[in-house]
């Protein structure tokens, strides 16, 4: 064993970093290994699987650094899915996308299957075959599937940031650090519901505004939320995910009496006192629910639903709401997931209820992944809370957040028309 | 008046520019714009203000996985900030210089810094940082 610092490398960890798997497979262990010192990790650790998203093309650079590894030889040693790219590879050509960014996102999708990926192009890698095992050590990237994966699953993975997802995946080795490690899965504030009424709690936007709120007033910590009423479907629980890991950097979340590391208050702070208790009403989730919102009036553009990416279980939901029904001519209806998801959806017949409504459907990227969206679309509408996070900077468009009914509804009024009455005082 | 700080390099390197200061985390993925150098995220106090070439004091990276991507894309485009200051161990922001050094053999130095150091800087305050991780601040104020 040699010591740096005071990291113990075992004698594979000092192989790989030796270039004896080669040079791409030295490179990775090298990034590693800089990251390890910088935590202060005493050692490496195996893990059993990866999800990458680094397959998100950014520019020049996330290319460059991609092909680099391929030209270098480098292939991942544990089963890798793929996180969204940077463009539909089949349809991009019916939207606004550069033919420029559609060559390079290409390269760049060609060169993570070179490394032996999965391609299953999906944010929600927990909605695929794919999705790991409670206890299991992981390494994942994209921060929405981070905090599902940890906190709903009960796997374990750092936040792992793009770049280090397939580093971690060539070396099979992650240092021992963060959420990896039982004692730092500990709960850290506790958020107690006070006389949230159970009508609140069964509607679907609760669980994006709660999370919202949560990522905002967690920061960095882990945060426990008591009060809550029923047994969450995991469409609710990805939307709740999705939103704290936007508005905050939440890896870990604990729901008492719902997720498998929280049967009770005590074990989910194992027996720790909270650092911070904040007591959540209804009046801090009508704000939260109106900070979702950035447009006024009543102005529409686009729908956008999937994000994260549409599950089976929403399409159901969304045929039923559709069925019957037109879009109105002057908005865009736009659903996202991946190829497989959407074969699943085509073999229900779930496809052709969205065509006769007038929706379209792109897969494996996403709006704010991919330049798909003309400049003229200026206000936007989804049921995320995690796209109306990202979609005013991204997009620099305007959204409104609403439940998937409202979405329904204004997509065929052609103007926002919400259902306020749990939001307003 | 003018002080010096430690701040422990979590990559280290020589720089010098102006502080651009935020209590708040910041995701660069959709909060960056790396053709410009733009804070992006509407939501951020910081949100209008230019980074390009300034040092960037934030407590940690927000959200998406892929800051680290955006920061160095916009390293290899020059839009990067010239340093990044942090309370505690950010891997985010480190890890961008790290890959940038392997791919483009540069690197912009990230820096931890005592919760305490990090609230003595002010918005314009001109600070000056060392290979060992020494920072000069000069600051307006009179403290």
């Amino acid at each position: 064993m040699s010591k740096r610092d005071h990291l113990c490398l075992s004698d594979y960890d000092r192989d790989l970093l030796a270039g004896e798997s080669g040079p791409g497979a030295q490179m990775a262990m090298r990034i590693i290994v800089r990251m390890a010192e910088i935590l202060g990790a005493e050692r490496l650790i195996d893990i059993e699987a990866a999800h990458i998203d680094s397959s998100i093309y950014m520019g020049e650079a996330t290319l460059k650094f991609a092909e680099t590894l391929v030209d270098l030889g480098a292939k991942v040693a544990v089963p890798s899915t793929l996180n969204v790219s940077g463009v539909d590879e089949h349809g991009w050509r019916h939207w606004s996308v550069p033919p420029d960014w559609a060559e390079k996102a290409l390269r760049q999708m060609r060169a993570y299957e070179q490394m032996g990926c999965i391609p299953t192009w999906t944010c929600a890698p927990y909605q695929t075959e794919f999705k790991p095992k409670p206890g299991q050590q992981i390494a994942w990237g994209e921060s929405n599937a981070i905090a599902f994966a940890n906190s709903i699953i009960g796997a374990r993975t750092e936040r792992y940031p793009d770049l280090l997802d397939i580093c971690a995946a060539i070396t099979a080795r992650v240092p021992a650090a963060g959420l990896h490690l039982e004692e730092n899965r500990a709960g850290q504030v506790l958020l107690r519901l006070m006389e949230v009424p159970a009508r609140v709690q069964r509607h679907e936007s609760f669980y994006p505004v709660l999370g919202h709120l949560m990522g905002k007033v967690a920061g960095e910590k882990n945060p426990v939320v008591t009060g809550m009423e029923g047994h969450p479907e995991w469409d609710q629980l990805k939307a709740l995910a999705a939103a704290a890991a936007s508005s905050g950097t939440v890896g870990l979340f604990h729901l008492v009496g719902i997720t498998p590391e929280a049967p009770t208050l005590e074990t989910a702070f194992h027996g720790n006192v909270p650092e911070q208790e904040i007591d959540v009403t209804m009046e801090h989730l009508r704000e939260a629910w109106r900070e979702l919102s950035t447009a006024e009036g009543r102005e529409l553009d686009l729908v956008v639903l999937g994000c994260p990416h549409f599950s089976l279980a929403e399409f159901k939901r969304l045929v039923h709401l559709i069925d019957g029904k037109e879009k109105h001519k002057d908005v865009m209806f736009l659903v996202n997931s991946n190829r497989a998801m959407r074969a699943l959806a085509d073999e229900a017949g779930h496809l052709r209820s969205l065509a006769a409504f007038g929706g379209v459907m792109t897969v494996d990227t996403c709006p704010l992944a991919t330049p798909m969206l003309s400049a003229e679309i200026e206000v936007v509408m989804t049921n995320s809370a995690k796209f109306a996070y990202y979609a005013p900077g991204l997009l620099d468009e305007r959204v409104v957040f609403g439940a998937l009914e409202d979405c329904v509804m204004s997509a065929v009024e052609g103007r926002v028309m919400r259902d306020e009455s749990l939001w307003r005082t | 008046m003018a002080y010096v700080i430690k701040g422990r390099p979590l990559v280290a390197g020589c720089a010098e520019g102006e502080v651009l200061l935020s209590d708040k985390p910041l995701s660069f993925w959709g909060g960056y714009d790396a053709n410009t150098g733009e804070i992006i995220d509407r939501r951020h106090p910081l949100s209008g203000q230019f980074a390009a070439g300034r040092i960037l004091a934030l407590p940690f990276s927000r959200g998406s996985s892929t800051t680290t991507a955006v920061l160095l894309e916009s390293m290899r485009a020059g839009t990067s900030p010239a340093a990044i200051l942090t309370i505690g161990v950010d891997t985010f922001y480190a890890l961008a210089s790290i890959v940038a050094e392997e791919l483009f053999k540069e690197t912009i130095p990230v820096l931890s810094l005592t919760p305490g150091d990090f609230e003595r800087l002010e918005n314009g305050d001109t600070a000056k940082i060392s290979q060992s991780g020494e920072i000069l601040v000069s600051t307006q104020s009179e403290e």
